[in-house]
């Protein structure tokens, strides 16, 4: 119980940074110098000091579905392995769980762009879910195949398992999973090459179409939201990918450890996120569900491999 | 442009945005919250499109006005600094009235360009309804046809005090 | 016991006739609803009864040449009784408050009170004859009451010949099954039926007869075309009985032959189930989220959530030869709960409709909206309802998909080489309609009750009475209750099933000993409680500071001309998945374009046209159809009325006869 908080804190200071790592690399890349990776902790202390505004017809929607999303990004980081494997006995890390809590997020940011009444946001909130929809078989098909060596789908074991086997990170099912997990993630957390979170062409939103309605701590939090669900997704490929300095028991040094190899994993992979990005132009809408479909495809080729691997 | 092209680009390159110039005064009555960081929703109420050739240069590589802490956002209520270029023609009196009612609290309005504060070249043309000031409250003003990006990076950073 | 339970539910019904029939007008509704409440609850408590082993048995003599009718709920029966019994209080309840014009006629409430309580019947048979009166009675109530409001609109009678036909259709294969069975075993008792063995061609023949019957009755894909045309046009507290309760016992029917009558290890019968229950769930679903009329998304969401109740049968019958029987036990623990889950969010969701029906007048999803202020309890009790359907944490339906899927992916498939291809692709499947599913209830509650109204009836709509409140609210507490303590359900799906208590864990989760899998709702919702905290805290500490301001106008780019018409509706919102799947949907599109008389280049009107229709429907049925008429037409001919052909039928028949008797 203890680890989670632990992890919830660690998470709510190092996910800013590491958009802004991400926003840095992105940067330099670009020959540009960047604001630095504290600027979004700044952006944030300047919204919640900004006023939100009602236009008439808004609901209590607007008010409540950014603290839902914010909520559902804590309980990801506070369920998700980051900083230890410790099993709680009484709450489930099960993957499936994660999976459902990830989607009340996705519900609730939904609604905040349904309840704007503008064409803008009724947009984003229908590509949002038509993506959501489609991304949801291949997430799934990939957890199914991570759970079938270890004869169960509680992320603590599967973690663990692989703590244990090196060798069973770079198996042909734990690659192949891993890549169409990697996929889904980056449609679902509305990055590249399925979303640019940085256009200002409206006809080209998703994600960023559900929120200019919105204002101030609404804001702040759907940002943070978004943020949170960013870090915890991240975390959890780094997790599954490289496992090793995660804490095993609840004591101060192991626990120390865990968040530093925590975020030293974040980092690398928001670097490696962000390099991508460079590189990638953002997909037309309709090209969207081939590459989820050609995700599907590995995920499924995954639970096949690892049908055909397990020895009894 | 190829992959090996792109890498090959920015690894000969590397940097190209110039060192910062010396840092500017605040602007008096700069609200508090805005130190360090602002966003800018960019209102073209009837230009030329200098200005916002201008402004594009400001946000590239050389100026990199995003390292002072600005950035252009989608939409109003995303912003605190409406940045107001060309003259306001009678078309787009009404829109720039509601998009910097559209602003939440604290907010800037920056005029932009000589037509931005005093209609320029085109005062006393029959689609012009005023200047800036005219229709909305003006907080600073960056005079030039066009303002030099030096200008433009001179006006946010005494917004943003970096 | 039971039997004493059911001669309770028998007399209550012939006091519902008595009160339908002789109340005065003014309070016809609210003692006819009382009374078919009473039968409802009757039913609940019959159903515990049989569930805890207090068995009974109730012999009604009838002058039939097969003997007596039985009725004595077997514990899987009773569960059936104890779902349908809590649907229809809840319905009846509502109905109080609901009914007016020809919904709140004597008919109405004299079939309503039939069609409830042979539902129950059905379920408390013991054997076939029992069984099949008691189908019949609930087909013809059920015809009826769909015909409710066939003055007022057209469509109505299209819609009942479609669900007469294919009710009588699923009665008349029902009736071969069970005729094959009971001739090989000689009893009309489920029990002589469940221990006799039947040999195989006999007995595949049963079997496929009663699936599809069966099938039809619930509404699966090719056999569901009665659904999203009966229960749009029937009252909504009928469309909630007939979707939430009614359609249960086609699952009932399949659970039933599946583990009790027709017992046997053979893959084809196991992949048969399978496969129609994931077509249905997949092509439900999908039509669901194309759908604009609320009643037709809702109809067709029944029909993806059946093609799940037969996708757990059909994988539990295939895992039961190949893996352990804990896994197979767990899927059809996974089928009940379904079962159970959509009954709670379904009666929610078809209640919600008729509530929002009564007070806009409007079913469109495209002319609604702004409703979430004008209606808060409907607007948060369908909420719920729609949370449930979206398989989301916390609610039942979430809970029933989490033992399914874990019921797949435990299946064993290193052993066997079908189960290695069937498992993923049904946990594919399973993952494709939960998301679409998702997507489905958010277009329905956003775009009904979020944003601004979309037409005169939305702008004008009032809250629903008390009655429709508090059978709204008992639904949506059903959801949430059933998702929060999964292990009262569990262990009344395991009893139902005869499983014993062994699912159930402490802190009311669940935990599948089985499976080494656990899940504890409870603690994960204390657990977002916590976390909560902190944010509201933040958020009331900066609103004290920044309080919000109201403005006049959302942002549209500071367009002059904003109405409620430049805003999203329920076809734009699913316009991009009818794109993807265009190739399964097969979506008619049609632009007119006038033009301005003046000038050919500008334009005066664009029409956007779409028609989304059932494919089935247009691609198998009326076809058939159509061979059926020219077969009907040419047989006129043989009515030409010159009495000498009439005398050759007669003496030709008489031959026939005589041939026949001779052999």
């Amino acid at each position: 119980m203890v680890l989670l908080l632990v992890q919830v804190v660690v998470m709510v200071a190092l996910t800013p940074l590491l958009v802004g790592v991400m926003r840095q690399v992105r940067s330099r890349l670009e020959g540009r110098a960047g604001a630095g990776i504290l600027q979004p902790w700044r952006d944030l202390r300047k919204l919640f000091a900004k006023e939100p505004l009602r236009a008439p017809g808004i609901s209590w929607v607007q008010a409540a579905g950014p603290v839902v999303l914010v909520t559902s990004g804590l309980l990801l980081c506070a369920l998700i392995p980051l900083v230890g494997t410790v099993a709680s006995p009484l709450l489930t890390d099960d993957l499936f769980v994660v999976v459902g809590v990830l989607l009340v997020g996705t519900v609730a940011l939904a609604l905040v762009g349904l309840d704007a009444g503008s064409a803008f946001g009724g947009m984003g909130s229908s590509r949002h879910m038509t993506i959501a929809a489609l991304v949801e078989p291949t997430v799934l098909v990939a957890v199914y195949a991570l759970s079938v060596p270890i004869g169960s789908s509680a992320l603590s074991r599967i973690v663990n398992a692989r703590i244990e086997a090196p060798a069973s990170v770079a198996a042909p099912v734990s690659l192949l999973a891993m890549v169409a997990l990697a996929i889904a993630v980056m449609a679902e957390t509305s990055r590249m090459p399925v979303d640019n979170p940085s256009t200002h062409l409206e006809l080209t939103m998703v994600h960023e179409a559900m929120v200019l309605e919105s204002s101030g701590r609404d804001l702040a939090w759907l940002e943070l939201g978004s943020w949170l669900r960013l870090g915890a997704l991240l975390g959890l490929i780094g997790t599954l990918t490289l496992p090793w300095g995660m804490a095993v028991e609840v004591a101060p040094v192991p626990a120390l450890v865990g968040v530093v190899t925590l975020a030293v994993r974040l980092a690398v992979l928001g670097a490696l996120l962000a390099t991508l990005e460079v590189f990638l132009a953002k997909l037309r809408l309709f090209r969207v569900p081939e590459l989820l479909a050609g995700s599907f495809v590995l995920a499924l080729l995954a639970v096949t491999a690892s049908y055909l691997t397990v020895t009894v | 442009m190829a992959f090996r092209d792109v890498i090959r680009l920015i690894t000969s390159i590397g940097r190209i945005a110039e060192p910062a110039p010396p840092r500017p005064e605040v602007m008096a009555d700069r609200p508090p919250e805005l130190a360090g960081t602002v966003q800018i929703r960019h209102v073209d109420a009837g230009s030329c499109n200098g200005c916002e050739i201008e402004i594009a240069n400001a946000f590239g590589p050389v100026y990199d006005l995003e390292r002072y802490g600005a950035r252009l956002v989608a939409s109003p209520r995303h912003a605190d600094v409406v940045l107001v270029t060309g003259v306001v023609t009678h078309n787009m009196r009404e829109p720039l009235l509601r998009t910097v009612d559209a602003t939440p609290r604290p907010r800037l309005v920056i005029a932009m360009g000589d037509c931005a504060r005093n209609c320029g070249v085109f005062a006393d043309a029959y689609g012009v309804a005023g200047a800036v000031r005219d229709v909305v409250d003006v907080d600073l003003e960056i005079p030039g046809c066009p303002p030099e990006p030096d200008a433009i990076v001179r006006a946010v950073r005494s917004v943003t005090g970096r | 016991m039971t039997d004493t339970g059911v001669r309770i539910q028998l007399a209550l019904l012939a006091l519902a006739v008595v009160v339908a029939l002789l109340a005065p007008v003014h309070r016809r509704a609210l003692l006819s609803g009382l009374v078919v409440a009473g039968i409802g609850i009757a039913g609940v408590l019959t159903g515990w009864l049989a569930l805890t082993g207090h068995a009974g048995r109730l012999t009604i003599p009838v002058a039939l040449p097969f003997g007596p009718v039985t009725l004595s709920p077997a514990p899987l029966g009773g569960f059936f009784m104890l779902v349908i019994g809590a649907v229809g209080a809840v319905c009846a309840v509502y109905s109080v408050g609901y009914v007016h014009g020809p919904a709140a006629s004597r008919t109405s409430w004299v079939a309503l009170a039939v069609f409830l309580t042979a539902m129950q019947l059905v379920a408390a048979s013991a054997d076939v004859v029992a069984f099949l009166l008691a189908w019949e009675l609930m087909a013809l109530s059920s015809t009826v009451l769909v015909l409710t409001e066939h003055a007022h609109r057209a469509t109505v009678r299209s819609a009942t010949l479609w669900y007469a036909a294919m009710t009588q259709l699923s009665f008349f294969l029902v009736l071969l099954g069970f005729a094959v069975l009971s001739a090989e075993a000689g009893s009309t008792q489920f029990a002589d039926l469940a221990a006799s063995h039947v040999d195989s061609a006999a007995s595949n023949l049963a079997f496929v007869a009663l699936l599809l019957g069966f099938a039809a009755k619930a509404g699966i894909v090719p056999l569901h075309v009665w659904l999203p045309r009966a229960h749009p046009e029937a009252p909504s507290h009928v469309s909630a009985l007939m979707s939430a309760a009614m359609v249960k016992l086609g699952v009932y029917g399949a659970v039933l032959v599946t583990t009790q009558l027709l017992v046997s290890a053979s893959t084809w019968r196991s992949l048969l189930v399978l496969g129609v229950g994931t077509l249905s769930a997949v092509y439900g679903i999908l039509q669901a989220s194309v759908a604009s009329d609320i009643k037709r998304l809702l109809a067709f969401s029944t029909t993806e959530n059946i093609g799940l109740m037969f996708l757990a049968i059909g994988a539990s019958s295939l895992l039961r030869p190949y893996g352990s029987t804990d896994v197979a036990d767990t899927a059809l623990v996974a089928c009940l709960l379904l079962v159970m889950a959509h009954a709670a969010f379904k009666t929610t969701l078809f209640l919600g409709a008729g509530s929002i029906l009564r007070a806009t007048g409007e079913r469109d999803l495209d002319l609604l909206g702004g409703l979430v202020s004008r209606m808060p309890v409907t607007s948060a009790t369908f909420g719920i309802g729609a949370l449930g359907a979206a398989a989301l944490p916390l609610t039942a339906g979430f809970v029933a998909e989490w033992v399914l899927l874990q019921s797949l992916i435990h299946g064993g498939g290193t052993q066997n080489r079908i189960l290695a291809i069937t498992m993923p692709v049904a946990v594919g499947a399973v993952a494709l309609t939960a998301g679409l599913a998702l997507m489905t209830f958010v277009k329905a509650y956003g775009i009904a009750f979020l944003a601004r109204p979309r037409s005169e009836g939305a702008s004008q709509a009032q809250e629903s009475p008390t009655s429709m409140r508090v059978g709204l609210v008992v639904a949506a507490a059903s959801v949430l209750g059933l998702g929060l303590v999964p292990g009262l359900s569990v262990s009344v799906a395991s009893r139902a099933l005869g499983l014993g208590d062994a699912a159930a864990a402490g802190s009311g989760g669940i935990d599948l000993v089985g499976l080494g899998a656990t899940l504890h709702p409870g603690p994960l919702l204390l657990l977002a409680l916590v976390l909560v905290v902190p944010v509201v805290v933040v958020s009331v500490a900066a609103a004290r500071r920044r309080p919000r301001r109201d403005v006049d106008l959302a942002w549209g780019s500071g367009g002059v001309r904003v109405s409620p018409r430049m805003q999203y509706t329920a076809t734009s919102y699913a316009e991009p998945l009818s794109r993807i799947f265009d190739d399964s949907l097969r979506p008619e599109r049609d632009v007119v374009v006038t033009h301005s008389s003046e000038a050919r280049y500008l334009v005066e009107r664009i029409q956007y046209r779409q028609r989304l229709s059932d494919v089935f429907e247009s691609r198998l049925y009326l076809p058939v159809i159509g061979v059926i008429e020219r077969v009907g037409a040419a047989a006129k001919n043989l009515q030409n009325g010159k009495i000498n052909f009439y005398l050759a039928y007669s003496f030709v028949a008489f031959l026939v006869v005589l041939m026949v008797v001779t052999l």
